[in-house]
């Protein structure tokens, strides 16, 4: 199946602050303006800093989020067209069993009381999508089986499971309702580095079995880079580059993207110091800067940075980048030793 | 430059409800002045634990095996650290020769006081200034490691400050009594990724400036690779490898070593699949007997599951606890 699954057009998402001393309300703009589109059947990933609204962004395409401006709709298998600033009670309703969110902490997301089973059989009983006890468990094991559960530990409780096993258990809850797009919020971030493949390798067989569209956000640019078939890069509310993710670490167009890439620590000890280093922390969302809102930490920044904001435009096949001198990254050279493998 | 800090037979368990759990298994290890030693493991491989024994920092119901020696030697005076007992004695090990960096710097700061006010406490106590003093001293520390209008910042709360300026304030606390041993338990995990370049660059000039020995705690082999001098590799609360860290990057022995390495996304090679390690960590409640990593491990033998491993020497300095290393036991 192809077309797009996710569309986002000049989307913003507006936080009231309360109000400034002179009493003129005050909003923190989480997401601001972004268009994109997410393909049926990607991977697509979407990497940024604490505070770039990476969360918000997944969230809006959930109808979890306010939209405040533009638009964000989502396409089910069927072709049925959801917009999330106007879903009435019944779409609402089918909306829920075809999207849905694989969060974080599989300690937290899941409750102590409730057995395996439960856990997993919960969205179809509030839902009612199955009509007896004996079609809840088989749909229960079913999908158990595909997340590779054991079928004996559905009657034990989430205590006795370690954090892969527990993180197996959010993806089957997830998908027993059949969905088609699923978010995936830091889903491997809280969890040890040699089960992290595991579960990676898991989320992409089920993407392909079932036909997936996956937005998984992560703040790990290796963990996207090897999963995705798309990543779109975001800061501060707007995405700053979208490529594929050779392309992104071949010839990145955004001097953020080439930072983000420097940054990751290189496996290669003799590697040390060679990475290009951010100076400062991104800037509160609430009083971004003006302009191209990278302008403060950009070792390229010019005086048209801190007046125009630079539009998201075309910069190669199948890339984007949001720079006014995306050209001239062209030609400079970028590092990209880093996490190399290990030269012998 | 001599040996700062000796480990040797360091066993530690807990007693629980289910029985007493091993955390720390027959760990052994020395650090030197201005070495950086890394420690790498998954959750529940000890590290932590381990770093918290050195300053008797692990709950009441920890108990300390026989054999286990913690010995720190500075300017020519030996502290066995098992034996320091109450308040005043620990105090060598807490703060004065020994300070400790963490994971979450907002939990580290005392929310109520302003960052000011702890920095000069700690000084007052460990190192006998005046509060004028201590408060210069403070300062100074605040704007070396990279914390801009220090003197705004020292009287601050925790809060006000960002993620990246709090853990700048942790080390700058951490450093300002001048210790002999820093460790820091996974310093830059909480961290965006360009915040802890940022973060590692300053604590690689540290070491230089100050000359202290750091143990350096993380899960990271990235960071590791970055920062340290040598690693030690856990599991299940046993060494299973250690050496000088490009060694050990470069030709590990022990299969959990590669494990970890080939678990880890290669950017110079996007396609290539990532390979986990098989199965999962197993409960701290079940340890495995004979090599404990061998209900994970691919190329597990008969002995493993029946007969704990020796470490062995493989190369200078470069030693595995794995029944299949070719080399000399120690």
């Amino acid at each position: 199946m192809t077309g797009t699954a996710v569309t986002l057009r000049d989307l913003e998402v507006h936080y009231p602050l309360g109000r400034n001393m002179l009493g003129t309300p005050q909003v923190l703009k989480a997401v601001a303006g972004v268009t994109l589109d997410i393909p049926r059947g990607s991977f697509f990933g979407l990497v940024g800093e604490s505070g770039s609204g990476k969360t918000t962004l997944g969230r809006a395409t959930l109808a979890a989020a306010p939209v405040s401006a533009g638009r964000v709709t989502v396409t089910d298998r069927d072709g049925e067209v959801f917009d999330m600033a106007r879903l009435d009670r019944a779409q609402e309703k089918r909306f829920r069993r075809r999207a849905q969110l694989i969060f974080q902490d599989p300690y937290a997301a899941l409750s102590p009381r409730m057995t395996v089973r439960d856990i997993i059989a919960e969205p179809l009983e509030v839902m009612r999508l199955c009509k007896t006890r004996d079609e809840v468990n088989d749909r229960v094991r079913a999908i158990a089986a595909q997340c590779r559960l054991n079928i004996e530990h559905l009657r034990r409780f989430p205590h006795a499971f370690s954090g892969g096993q527990r993180q197996r258990i959010s993806i089957a809850r997830a998908l027993v309702t059949n969905p088609d797009y699923i978010v995936a919020d830091e889903s491997v971030a809280a969890l040890d580095v040699s089960i992290q493949a595991d579960i990676l390798n898991l989320l992409k067989q089920l993407q392909h079995d079932l036909g997936l569209t996956f937005l998984f956000i992560s703040h790990d640019l290796s963990v996207v880079a090897h999963s995705c078939d798309h990543v779109a890069v975001m800061y501060l509310g707007r995405i700053v580059e979208v490529a594929p993710p050779r392309r992104l670490f071949a010839a990145p167009r955004h001097p953020y993207t080439r930072a983000l890439i420097s940054a990751i620590p290189s496996l290669d000890p003799d590697d040390r110091g060679r990475a290009e280093r951010l100076e400062g922390e991104i800037p509160s969302p609430a009083n971004p800067p003006s302009g191209c809102a990278f302008h403060t930490r950009c070792p390229m920044a010019r005086d048209r940075c801190r007046a125009e904001a630079p539009a998201l435009r075309q910069v190669g096949t199948g890339q984007r980048a949001a720079c006014h001198f995306s050209e001239e990254m062209a030609a400079s050279s970028v590092r990209t030793g880093a996490r190399a493998g290990v030269p012998g | 430059m001599g040996g700062l800090l000796r480990v040797r037979d360091l066993t530690l368990s807990f007693g629980t409800d289910e029985g007493p759990v091993t955390a720390v298994d027959g760990v052994s290890f020395d650090l030197d002045q201005g070495e950086v030693l890394g420690l790498v493991g998954e959750s529940g491989s000890g590290k932590s634990v381990t770093a918290k024994a050195l300053m008797l920092l692990n709950p009441s119901n920890a108990r300390y095996g026989a054999e286990s020696q913690m010995t720190l030697t500075t300017e020519g005076r030996e502290i066995d650290i098992l034996s320091l007992k109450g308040a005043k004695a620990l105090r060598q090990v807490r703060g004065d020769k020994i300070s400790m960096i963490f994971q979450e710097p907002m939990a580290s700061f005392a929310p109520a006081i302003t960052i000011g006010r702890q920095m000069v406490e700690q000084l007052q106590l460990h190192r006998g200034l005046t509060r004028a003093d201590a408060k210069m001293l403070s300062v100074e520390m605040l704007e070396r490691v990279g914390i801009s209008e220090a003197a705004k910042r020292f009287d601050q709360y925790a809060f006000e400050l960002s993620g990246g300026m709090r853990q700048r304030a942790m080390i700058a606390m951490a450093l300002s009594t001048k210790p002999k041993l820093l460790i820091a338990d996974e310093p830059t995990t909480a961290l965006d990724v360009t915040i802890q370049a940022q973060v590692i660059e300053l604590m690689k000039e540290l070491v230089g400036e100050f000359g202290m020995g750091i143990l350096f705690i993380t899960h990271d082999l990235g960071v590791i690779a970055q920062t340290a001098d040598r690693v030690a590799v856990m599991y299940l609360g046993r060494i299973v490898e250690h050496g000088p860290v490009r060694d050990v990057i470069r030709r590990p022995a022990h299969p959990y070593t590669r494990g970890l390495i080939d678990a880890l996304p290669k950017l110079t090679d996007l396609g290539a699949p990532l390979t986990p390690v098989p199965g999962d960590i197993p409960s701290p409640l079940e340890r495995p007997a004979g090599c404990v990593f061998h209900t994970r491990c691919p190329v597990a033998e008969a002995r493993c599951r029946t007969h704990v491993p020796a470490t062995r020497t493989i190369r200078s300095r470069h030693s595995a606890a794995c029944h299949l290393v070719e080399g000399v036991s120690v």
